[in-house]
């Protein structure tokens, strides 16, 4: 008898268990997007730089601009960019633009010391590009910290954002963006280099298979107006 | 001397086959430049499609100092041709006119006469590079306009800002005169032994065809022999247009990838180019002159 209430204790508590909601965390993320909200458009100045190991890149003034709800378009001023493929998710505010989504909590996490919630985005959009986004959310101030993306055709990035001047807009001063890249060989009938450059070694090649993208914002001009012929 | 040289240049843009050269180039570049301008996108989508994959790279590619550099990979190869269409007939067409001798009874000597000839050749080899980067580099700025350069080499991209690029162009056909002066010194020692053109022009362009050939094959056993080829360091040009990077992996401007291989190869070149004529003066010298 013992025995048999023991057993029924067991699989009670196991069925509370699994038929525990996970709890919803839409309102967490609406308050974030509410405060993304305020900023309709912004150009912003700063600079950029690509760190890939199989290219060898400057680093660049950029204008970043952006317009709601999910026009986003970064210009080196006066020379090439090189940015992640799928750059769209270089901003936030396209991240949380469509309200097609499920929210989630994973639990918490310390990110440079503050306490953030651990958000998953589900998108509810069969054929959405974004199979899964993970956000690092500092419930205090409303910002995102960190940012996973999880894509069907461009890989994983993860974006880690550092705030300043521009924290009450939710706007970063600096945006660190890592990314997979894919082994680079060049045909030598592509290149036209006939002759044997250097060889990357071990090392380069483990390191070629993560790329970052620093941003680093220097100045916002918020809610003036933006063009939209800027973004083409 | 002066006067030598002189008369020897006179003679050579007297020739209409000089000039075969200068439309050749004309033609190469005006057509390669034309097929850019027409469907340049199409060309870039094509060689950046591997990157295209990762990453999205906005800016002007093809513009004025890209197409140079491209104009430059393909007719460096084989300007040493319409090099040695000159350069190999300098002693062996006064043989083949029977004006040598004529020539050697002046009161000059040995010496001044062939080094007035090869100067005359290095001249025209200057003209010709000259003429290649009017076309390919300041007709390219004016049609394509200029940015920076995004290169692709077999292991890794390079970009270049605009305004660390001049320098480089203007380091690259200094050092494309070196290595074209040393097919021309190859033509003009060839060019010692044959009373006519025909024989020093095949010869030269046999040479560099086949050393080309040796210089571009990734095979083990031709790898031992390349660094002996001059072939191989004609190609040390583009060593202008790779560029070191800091412990960010930021690219330093005005900095050179490989300087020591450049100077390395510009020495090699220019050992050759001294060989040659070296070699040239000595031959013309113990040389019975008999046409």
């Amino acid at each position: 008898m013992m025995k048999a209430s023991k057993i029924f204790l067991f699989l009670f508590f196991i069925s509370c268990v699994i038929n525990v909601p996970a709890q919803d965390m839409s309102a967490l993320v609406q308050k974030v997007k509410a405060k993304l909200d305020l900023v309709n458009d912004y150009v912003a100045d700063g600079k950029m730089k690509t760190d890939v190991a199989f290219i060898k890149a400057p680093v660049g003034k950029i204008k970043i601009f952006f317009k709601k709800p999910n026009l986003f378009k970064i210009k080196r001023n006066n020379g090439i960019s090189i940015l992640p493929k799928g750059g769209v998710s270089v901003n936030m505010s396209s991240v949380l633009a469509t309200k097609d989504y499920v929210a989630l909590a994973a639990g918490d996490a310390m990110i440079d010391g503050i306490k953030t919630k651990i958000v998953k985005l589900l998108p509810m959009n069969e054929n959405s590009e974004i199979i899964l986004t993970t956000l690092y959310i500092d419930e205090a101030d409303l910002l995102i910290k960190k940012a996973i993306t999880t894509t069907k055709d461009n890989g994983t990035y993860e974006m880690q954002l550092y705030y300043g001047n521009y924290a009450a807009y939710g706007l970063p001063d600096k945006v660190i963006f890592s990314f997979d890249t894919k082994d680079y060989k060049m045909p030598k009938g592509i290149t036209l280099e006939f002759e044997d450059n250097d060889k990357p070694t071990e090392a380069e090649k483990l390191k070629a298979r993560k790329g970052r993208v620093e941003i680093i914002y220097s100045s916002y001009i918020i809610n003036k107006g933006v063009d939209n012929s800027m973004f083409k | 001397m002066w006067t030598l040289l002189q008369i020897e240049l006179y003679k050579i843009f007297r020739r209409p086959r000089t000039y075969i050269a200068f439309v050749a180039i004309t033609a190469l570049i005006t057509i390669v430049q034309l097929g850019l301008k027409v469907d340049g996108k199409e060309y870039a989508a094509f060689v950046m499609a591997d990157l295209s994959n990762t990453l999205q790279i906005d800016g002007k590619i093809i513009n004025g100092y890209f197409v140079c550099y491209v104009l430059l990979q393909l007719l460096l190869v084989h300007v040493p041709l319409l090099i040695a269409l000159i350069a190999a007939d300098m002693v062996s067409g006064e043989a083949n006119m029977g004006t040598l001798r004529l020539l050697l009874a002046k009161p000059i000597s040995r010496t001044q006469f062939i080094l007035a000839k090869f100067f005359a050749s290095t001249i025209y080899t200057i003209l010709l590079l000259v003429w290649l980067a009017i076309l390919a580099l300041f007709l390219s700025m004016w049609i394509f306009g200029t940015d920076d350069m995004f290169l692709l080499k077999n292991n890794y991209a390079v970009q270049i800002e605009r305004v660390d690029i001049f320098w480089r162009y203007a380091g690259a056909f200094c050092f494309a005169a070196l290595a074209m002066t040393t097919v021309a010194a190859l033509g003009f020692f060839l060019s010692q032994f044959a009373e006519n053109s025909i024989g020093p022009i095949v010869a030269t362009m046999s040479v560099i065809i086949f050393f080309t050939i040796l210089s571009t094959m990734s095979i083990p056993i031709f790898n031992l022999i390349k660094p002996y080829l001059f072939t191989t360091h004609m190609v040390a040009w583009k060593e202008f247009f790779d560029v070191k990077v800091n412990s960010d992996n930021e690219t330093i401007r005005g900095t050179i990838q490989r300087p020591d291989r450049l100077i390395n190869s510009a020495l090699i070149l220019f050992a050759h180019i001294v060989f040659f004529v070296g070699a040239s003066l000595y031959v013309f010298k113990k040389k019975d002159v008999l046409s």
